[in-house]
């Protein structure tokens, strides 16, 4: 009887072990593995043709622009952010808490729409932009103001709880010792969230790269000029060019592996700190 | 620098937390500010900090407006409660901050920074600790730390919150000793915060006692002790014994109870109470006495012994166990005070507050 209950305990953590890398082989790595495999299905030459083709590389270099531009504001926006939250109270404190957190229960499309409505030829802002001849939808700014919104709340949530575990003494003590702002923020309040700030970057920069939603509604796919690389991989697949579709989905792929690792390694930083 | 301070009051939400402070400290004193939680000590340190703003009333520091001045340009010395070391920075990097800080014209050269810290790490006794980070220190080294990061500055005014609260007896009974040599070394003003009465009288010139947002007294630590102003006072000084008892010429009476060793007063007749410290207070054996011991223990030194008499609250004194061989439960004890303080007053207290309950207040030395 004992025997054979030490053989069920033992039977069971196998199973449920068993199953879970099962599903994960079967819904991550092998979607995963499908994606090179077809990317290179005709041959190194298809491969590097297909990603050096003057439309993926411009779409390569446009989603690089976006992050560029959308990663840096999101972390000076999540750090103050973060800062007015923890430090001061303040009316409407309790709002702030809740828009910092609007972008993820938001759907990207709705997001984008909203754009859509606000910046349009028929929308609120439309006909004025359109006077001053400024063009924010089907362009550049619609798509990074897209993108921007919908990875506004990564680096403000890593970094909000930090600071207000932390509490505010430290700061406090800088300032009776004679330190000014910016000596009190680069020398005492960044050096402790510098690791939940690398933390928020990344993901944010994954998510900015990877977004397909909103950007979609807002940049209108115009084939070398407003094609981020998620939208070029549609583009391609609808045009029945599946191997080039998997070139440009690899490319997007080893991006997200590269933010994994920094992530994990960052992540173990941070719990030794 | 002396410090004069003037109707400060500071209220948070709907708490009124300083009502109207007014309090001179000499250049060169050492004063504690003495009180329960909540009795706004922490709140007045971090007001002449310039951490928290008052909402009324005055401070000036050496002739100097300091209501003018942030906490940035007061040049105070200020020492946390939970020491705010900066945890990323060694040591040494902690003590040089604020001399690294300062605008360029101002500040030391790097050799003069050095050697400052050098300074600092043997003022401190902590030579061999330069190197080390925060996390590495025990509490009594953090709290030199933050100490010596404080005094770096060369502040005008050191401000220590409960400097020694973290820290096991022994430790704390070093640093006193230590943090009274510093003082003296530097002659900085220094103010501290704590709750500890032991603390405060040993280590201070002169003690402030607060509550509810009031100064309750202001004196050295035998005025405090023999002549406390207010009921408060000497319930906090451990006078926890309160007896109604009626005033007659001068003295409070009461049956069972011998205040012959007590002076008499200038108050009026009338009813008042007593307030006796549990161990000072001497048994003498008399049957016609109300007061019947009800039960004895012992803590080794002393002999705890607990008098109960009818319409009396229950009396517990502390008595040296030599001294009280006699003592058994169920034998009656006259009380013979030998020190106490009478205020006259009713004794259920007015809901406004005991403070306000005592214009006229007698003490027995």
């Amino acid at each position: 009887m004992s025997i054979a209950h030490h053989k069920e305990s033992r039977l069971v953590p196998r199973l449920l072990i068993g199953l879970a890398v099962a599903l994960t082989l079967l819904m991550v790595v092998a979607p995963l593995a499908f994606i090179f495999w077809s990317a290179f299905s005709r041959g190194w030459n298809v491969y590097v043709s297909n990603i050096l083709h003057p439309v993926t590389l411009h779409a390569i270099w446009l989603t690089t622009l976006v992050a560029l531009i959308v990663v840096p504001l999101n972390v000076a926006f999540g750090v103050a952010a973060a800062w007015a939250v923890a430090r001061f109270k303040f009316p409407g404190r309790g709002l702030v808490l809740t828009a910092i957190e609007i972008p993820f229960s938001v759907s990207p499309i709705i997001a984008g729409i909203c754009y859509l409505l606000l910046y349009g030829r028929q929308g609120l802002l439309g006909p004025w932009l359109m006077e001053h001849e400024m063009q924010v939808l089907f362009a550049l700014p619609g798509i990074v103001l897209v993108t921007m919104f919908v990875t506004s709340p990564f680096v403000a949530r890593e970094v909000l709880p930090l600071m207000q575990a932390q509490g505010s003494e430290q700061e406090q003590a800088a300032v009776t010792l004679g330190a000014n702002g910016w000596q009190i923020f680069r020398r005492v309040t960044l050096p402790n969230i510098r690791w939940a700030l690398l933390y928020g970057a990344v993901l944010c920069t994954a998510r900015a790269v990877g977004e397909f939603g909103g950007v979609s509604v807002v940049s209108g796919n115009i084939r070398g000029q407003t094609n981020t690389l998620p939208l070029h991989v549609e583009l391609l697949f609808n045009d029945l060019n599946a191997v080039g579709a998997f070139a440009a989905a690899s490319t997007l792929t080893v991006i997200a592996l590269v933010a994994l690792v920094v992530k994990s390694v960052l992540e173990s930083r941070r719990h030794q700190a | 620098m002396a410090i004069e301070i003037s109707d400060i009051s500071k209220q948070f939400g709907k708490t009124q937390v300083l009502r109207g402070i007014d309090l001179s400290i000499m250049d060169r004193e050492l004063v504690a500010l003495l009180g329960p939680s909540g009795s706004g000590k922490t709140t007045l340190l971090r007001i002449i900090a310039g951490l928290e703003w008052p909402d009324a009333g005055q401070l000036v520091v050496a002739g100097e407006d300091w209501m003018q001045l942030g906490a940035k340009d007061r040049r105070i010395g200020f020492v946390f409660q939970s020491y705010a070391l900066f945890p990323h920075m060694t040591v040494r990097e902690n003590l040089a901050f604020g001399l690294t800080v300062r605008p360029k014209a101002q500040r030391p050269s790097a050799a003069q920074i050095t050697s400052r810290v050098d300074e600092l790490l043997t003022l401190l006794q902590i030579d061999t600790l330069g190197e080390r980070y925060p996390a590495q220190l025990s509490g009594g080294q953090r709290q030199r730390v933050a100490l010596g990061r404080a005094l770096a500055i060369e502040p005008r005014v050191l401000l220590l919150d409960e400097p020694f609260g973290a820290l096991d007896a022994a430790i704390r009974r070093d640093l006193r000793r230590w943090l009274r040599e510093v003082h003296e070394r530097t002659g900085s003003t220094t103010i501290f915060v704590t709750h500890d009465q032991e603390e405060a009288f040993e280590l201070a010139d002169r003690v402030v006692v607060m509550e509810q947002g009031r100064i309750a007294q202001i004196g050295t630590a035998d005025q405090i002790h023999d002549h406390p102003a207010t009921p408060f006072v000497a319930r906090f000084m451990g006078a926890v014994i309160e007896l109604p008892v009626t005033l007659r010429a001068g003295r409070a009476e009461l049956k069972g109870v011998d205040t012959s060793a007590l002076p008499r007063r200038p108050l009026g007749d009338g009813p008042a109470t007593l307030f006796l410290a549990p161990d000072q207070v001497a048994l003498e054996a008399d049957p016609a006495s109300p007061f019947l011991v009800t039960a004895v223990s012992s803590t080794g030194k002393l002999l705890r012994v607990t008098l109960e008499a009818p319409g009396l609250p229950v009396v517990d004194l502390d008595l040296p166990r030599l001294q009280a061989r006699g003592v058994a439960v169920g034998q009656n004890f006259r009380l013979r005070p030998l020190a106490g303080a009478v205020f006259s007053a009713p004794r259920s207290a007015s809901p406004a507050g005991l403070i306000e309950m005592t214009p006229v207040k007698e003490n027995i030395a």
